[in-house]
């Protein structure tokens, strides 16, 4: 039994380690979702760190509890808010790229199923280099500032 | 050596003259820490409908300090942020934040119907107020308060955003319009000027 499991194990690691390797060197972290009653759609935030040489940019999320996701930028210019489409958004070599309230994020449409504050929510981010980096994402309530508070 | 004397007097009271002229026209004089527009706008007035489904209009919040922001509840981003910023100032004020309501104007009524907007507002805070109405009562509310918003193309999916003003007006319970907020300012600001106007005319 034991001569089976390990090999098995060891083949996972090295596969998990190929994973890492093709993501280009991007982790997330602080990755949250404000959740809207009903079937509103709801804006996801994450922060981005690229630890590769050359710059990477987030092009596209997909989520099977999503039938859409979508990268957007909110702005306030002259006092009027707007939101507009993100085609590309870049991650510097060696910075990070911050999705936050109020600038970029991710709209998320028709859930699947209600999602609920404190449920989980894989989300999976594609960059321009093929690579993609599944994230799990905090639900959290309508009135919460961050992924914590 | 009599007269300045006299003028020495004077002088010290001076400070008390301007104080008491200053309780005498305290609405115009409060220390406010963001954008005073006090006399520049107009009072508020209305003729909507609640999240309740009732016919509402200004007259029905006389009373309490408002805050006016215009929105929409599939704004996934802004609009909740603000609502949530609004919460936070509210929750900070303690027990008198009772006598503040925050006021969300939907600017889309074609997809805002009062039960949409009741589940929205108070998964914020249960002093926040949801109001629709006719295309054209929303219209002449925005316009009084030179407030604009347009509702940009549909997409493929006949989705479609909002853009909207993204200030917040803020009335005292008399329902003037006495100072102007944005979603940049610091929160400290907004909760210290609602504290002023808290403390200012009758409670309800």
């Amino acid at each position: 039994m034991k001569r089976i499991v390990l090999p098995l194990l060891f083949a996972g690691l090295l596969v998990a380690g190929l994973a890492h390797a093709a993501t280009g060197h991007v982790t997330a972290s602080h990755a949250w979702i404000r959740v809207l009653p009903g079937a509103l759609p709801a804006g996801a935030y994450v922060v981005l760190r690229n630890d590769g040489d050359a710059p990477v940019a987030l092009t596209a999320a997909g989520s099977p509890a999503y039938g859409e996701a979508m990268l957007h930028e909110s702005s306030r210019a002259g006092g009027v808010s707007r939101m507009t489409m993100v085609d590309a958004l870049a991650i510097p070599a060696h910075g990070t790229q911050v999705l936050a309230p109020g600038g970029y994020h991710l709209m998320l449409m028709d859930a699947k199923q209600p999602v609920r504050p404190g449920d989980t929510v894989r989300i999976t981010l594609k960059f321009d280099d093929g690579s993609t980096l599944p994230v799990d994402f905090i639900a959290r309530p309508a009135n919460a500032l961050d992924d914590r508070g | 050596m009599k007269f300045p004397r006299l003028l020495r007097l004077a002088l010290l009271l001076l400070p008390l003259t301007g104080a008491l002229l200053l309780a005498g026209c305290h609405r115009d004089a409060l220390p406010f820490k963001l954008t005073n527009i006090s006399g520049h706008m107009p009072d508020l007035q209305f003729q909507l409908t609640d999240d309740n489904g009732k016919a509402v209009s200004a007259a029905d919040y006389r009373g309490k300090v408002l805050l006016l922001y215009f929105g929409y509840t599939h704004c996934p981003d802004v609009c909740p942020l603000t609502l949530a910023q609004l919460h936070v100032a509210l929750q900070k004020l303690g027990k008198p934040g009772d006598d503040v309501r925050i006021l969300f104007v939907s600017v889309d009524p074609a997809r805002d119907t009062p039960a949409v907007l009741h589940a929205y507002v108070n998964a914020f805070d249960k002093r926040a107020v949801g109001l629709t109405g006719s295309p054209r009562a929303i219209e002449a509310l925005s316009k009084r308060y030179r407030s604009a918003f347009t509702r940009e193309p549909s997409g493929k999916d006949g989705n479609y955003e909002v853009t909207h003003s993204s200030a917040i007006y803020v009335f005292d319970r008399d329902g003037r319009a006495r100072v102007l907020s944005t979603p940049g300012t610091p929160q400290d600001d907004l909760v210290h000027d609602l504290q002023l106007l808290l403390g200012t005319g009758t409670s309800a």
